[in-house]
């Protein structure tokens, strides 16, 4: 419920003017803690868009997401520490980079299991078609071929 | 009157099309050539009513008739004529009959110059053609008609979203549909292979170029919707893993694969099944994107959920076309002639592999795109962005691209990879060097970037290896190479360029993700920005009214060691009928790097929030694609695909010349 609310007081902000990502007064002074802060906001939604990190949002629920971030840096929280902070108050839909747990397994595995299970069939294969194809007595050809053959060889002597 | 015109055209499109659907099939049947012909003429006058359609909403965009309910929509009457026209596909209804006048035009094409196709062939795939536009006719009619007036018209439009009114829109959505839509093509040649139980190398042939010409226009399509986000957003950003972007990438990612599995099929019989698949897939996830992009779903499942008609109607249409062709597929693959054996090391094998990386890849965009939609269902909300495709898709294309220069150069059927490796030994070095040097240059920074770039180098320095091999430049007198290089196929150059222009973009990437500067500020008049080595002097805000906005300029002048480069003047303008504003940053291009100012809020003692970027190299992003599609038409001009597969009957002539 908490959360609606918040999206609903999120959704009424963004039909304001829009303010622009990174405002000059939200730049932290020390600038390897401003870093900090900019690569966690590339890695958090900006819950109101589609699909955008903060770092690049102009809705005011962005701001106050790079604000709070900001904050939390301020107060000598580790980046894991922020990550935490943020998805225990908005959920794992803040995370743009999703965690591996029980609901994401599936998610994460796709692509090596994919490439290592595809890659072995596919070797598997070629390697069976290829050996069986050597062994493989060429077909025997049909009484049609056989006679376009005799064709052909005759025409071949005749010709030059 | 246009409208009620436009909309019976649509409704004699959509007989014609059923009529295309049913009769060429019942030819095929009875082998009854009159029958089968019919569907050549239907699929041509077909083209005609729809373009007839397409013409007649245009004429009631560019007339500013509000009684129209799509017009007053999404136009105003102050608005450039461009706009206004471009403004007919920048809204779901028109941008479907887009879609329908693509299909219908590429239809027209297959009917016009597929007389070199086997009668029964060509009357397949102008029927299954035929399916697919019926159900996209019926769509449009009877949920998204453009043609619907309204009962008291009122006198001013609603105006079309500001971001759309750009040169971009006039561009980008019909290049893509033009790709999407181009893939029809192939999955109709498949399905029609399948439904005749005949399938060897001269289908493959037919296909290729059908594939190739989709496979250059997603490509254009997809760059030039990157660089438009990238000057229109107004932070330089060029790509998102948006859901629509990937919607728009899968199609790309599998079509790649088709065009490498359709060449393996057409010189060496082989992966035929494979091939008929992919072009099966192909297009399931052209419809998938138009699926997601049309029906909402990507916003929310719940959001989905509030307005189904839509979304619900293109899942039907969906399903049948996808799961129709699979158990098509199931059911008649099996009886598909293998053919071509090949060992693992061999440019077949290579191939495979492409074919692997690019469908892995593939499938991380369904999964990423999807698997939030699934779980939303399951009421778990989470997000995929950026981060998790930087973990999982970019490794595989790293993959990817390490394998690129191998593949060309191995031998058919059986390849010596020692031999290969050998032979790229200078396009190795080329790329440690380059790495080196980067290190160097930048001690200290990010370990990734440098040997990203030496991968984009051992890309382009693979695909000059292979020309150069080919045309035996620096081992036979140059005269030799000049004549080779005259003969040598032009797919051979195309395939050359398309290879390079991946290195390309891969550095142009890395660059500007790595080495991009940034100054975010307040400004006041006379304030200087520093960045990159520029100076950046602002001489001041004005006002300026626009035909449908008003618009506030900055001036800055822009230096470089106390001399003079030049002007740029952002923008930000305000849409009075839609109370929304946009960014006009200003760029500025030296050589391939590019400066970029966009303007923020104006604060009232005069200042203006300010970001500047230099983006070292940005413009390689774009040329690389470029450089692809241009690969991509040298092969499409390569005489054997014009000439088109061989008439038995003309080689018969051919032989006996002498009589």
């Amino acid at each position: 419920m908490r959360r609606m609310m918040v999206t609903i007081v999120a959704l009424m902000l963004l039909a304001l003017p829009a303010a622009h990502a990174v405002q000059p007064d939200e730049i932290m002074s020390d600038p390897a803690k401003e870093a900090r802060a900019r690569d966690l906001s590339r890695e958090l939604r900006c819950m109101v868009c589609q699909n955008q990190s903060i770092d690049d949002s102009d809705a005011p629920l962005a701001r106050d997401l790079r604000l709070l971030v900001r904050e939390r840096i301020a107060a000598g929280d580790s980046n894991s520490q922020v990550l935490d902070f943020l998805v225990a108050r908005y959920g794992e839909f803040v995370l743009l980079k999703p965690r591996f747990e029980r609901q994401t397994v599936l998610l994460w595995l796709l692509a090596p299991l994919l490439l290592v299970g595809g890659g072995l069939a596919l070797w598997l294969q070629i390697r069976r078609r290829a050996r069986s194809g050597a062994d493989l007595p060429a077909p025997p050809l049909t009484a049609d071929e056989e006679a376009r053959l005799a064709a052909l060889m005759s025409d071949e002597t005749k010709s030059p | 009157m246009i409208a009620e015109s436009g909309h019976y055209a649509l409704v004699l499109a959509l007989g014609l099309a059923l009529i295309q659907s049913i009769v060429p099939l019942i030819g095929a049947r009875l082998r009854d050539a009159a029958l089968m012909n019919v569907a050549r003429s239907a699929a041509l006058a077909q083209l005609l009513f729809v373009g007839a359609s397409f013409i007649a909403l245009v004429m009631l965009h560019v007339n500013s008739d509000f009684s129209v309910a799509n017009v007053y929509e999404n136009s105003h009457s102050m608005k450039p004529l461009i706009y206004k026209i471009t403004g007919v596909w920048g809204n779901h209804e028109g941008s479907m009959l887009l879609w329908v006048s693509i299909l219908a035009s590429f239809g027209g094409m297959v009917a016009a110059f597929g007389n070199n196709l086997p009668l029964s062939l060509r009357a397949h795939v102008l029927a299954v053609q035929a399916w697919i536009a019926s159900a996209f006719y019926l769509f449009i009619l009877v949920t998204s008609n453009p043609f619907l007036r309204i009962a008291n018209p009122p006198i001013e439009g609603r105006d079309l979203n500001p971001v759309l009114q750009d040169i971009g829109l006039a561009v980008h959505p019909p290049m893509l549909y033009l790709g999407y839509v181009g893939f029809s093509i192939s999955f109709s040649f498949a399905i029609a292979a399948l439904m005749e139980g005949r399938i060897d190398a001269a289908w493959a042939r037919w296909v290729r170029p059908w594939t190739l010409v989709a496979w250059i226009f997603l490509t254009l399509g997809i760059a030039m919707g990157s660089y438009w986000a990238y000057y229109e957003l107004g932070w330089g950003g060029w790509w998102f893993w948006d859901p629509v972007e990937n919607a728009s990438l899968m199609p790309w990612l599998a079509g790649t694969a088709l065009l490498h599995s359709a060449l393996v099929m057409e010189k060496r019989n082989a992966l035929k099944v494979w091939t008929i698949l992919l072009s099966i897939l192909t297009f399931s996830l052209s419809l998938l994107g138009t699926f997601l992009v049309r029906s909402g779903v990507i916003t929310s499942v719940h959001a989905f959920a509030t307005d189904p008609t839509r979304g619900v109607f293109i899942l039907l249409i969906l399903c049948l076309f996808i799961g129709g062709s699979l158990s098509l597929f199931a059911g008649r693959a099996t009886s598909l002639k293998q053919g071509g054996l090949f060992a693992p090391i061999s440019r077949e094998g290579a191939l495979v592999l492409n074919n692997l990386l690019l469908s892995v890849a593939c499938a991380v965009v369904l999964f990423g795109t999807l698997y939030p939609l699934a779980m939303e269902a399951l009421d778990f909300k989470m997000s995929v962005g950026a981060p998790f495709y930087n973990l999982t898709f970019v490794p595989l294309f790293a993959l990817l691209l390490l394998a690129v220069p191998l593949g060309p150069m191995l031998a058919w059927k059986r390849g010596d990879l020692l031999g290969v490796t050998q032979r790229l030994l200078a396009a190795g070095v080329a790329a440690l060097v380059v790495i080196a040097i980067v290190w160097a240059w930048t001690r200290g920074g990010s370990a990734l970037a440098p040997l990203a770039i030496g991968l984009g180098v051992f890309v382009i320095g693979g695909a000059m290896t292979d020309l150069s091999e080919r045309t035996g430049l620096f081992r036979l007198p140059f005269a030799t190479t000049l004549h080779r290089a005259r003969g040598l196929p032009r797919s051979a150059w195309g395939a050359a360029f398309a290879h390079a222009g991946l290195g390309i973009a891969l550095i142009g990437i890395v660059c500007e993700t790595t080495w991009n500067s940034e100054y975010i500020a307040t400004m006041k008049q006379n304030d200087v920005a520093h960045v990159a080595g520029y100076d950046l002097k602002l001489d001041g805000l004005s006002q300026r009214q626009g035909p449908n906005f008003r618009e506030m300029i900055a001036e800055f002048n822009v230096s470089r060691d106390g001399e003079k480069i030049s002007v740029m003047t952002p923008s930000k303008r305000n849409f009075t009928t839609r109370g929304s504003s946009t960014t006009e940053a200003a760029l500025l291009t030296r050589g391939a790097s590019q400066l970029y100012v966009s303007l923020g809020d104006a604060t009232a003692d005069g200042a203006i929030a300010v970001r500047i970027y230099h983006k070292p190299l940005v413009l390689l992003i774009w040329w690389g694609p470029v450089l692809m599609a241009f690969g991509g038409m040298l092969s499409l001009s390569d005489r054997r695909l014009r000439v088109g597969a061989p008439k038995p009957a003309r080689a018969k002539q051919r032989l006996q010349p002498a009589e």
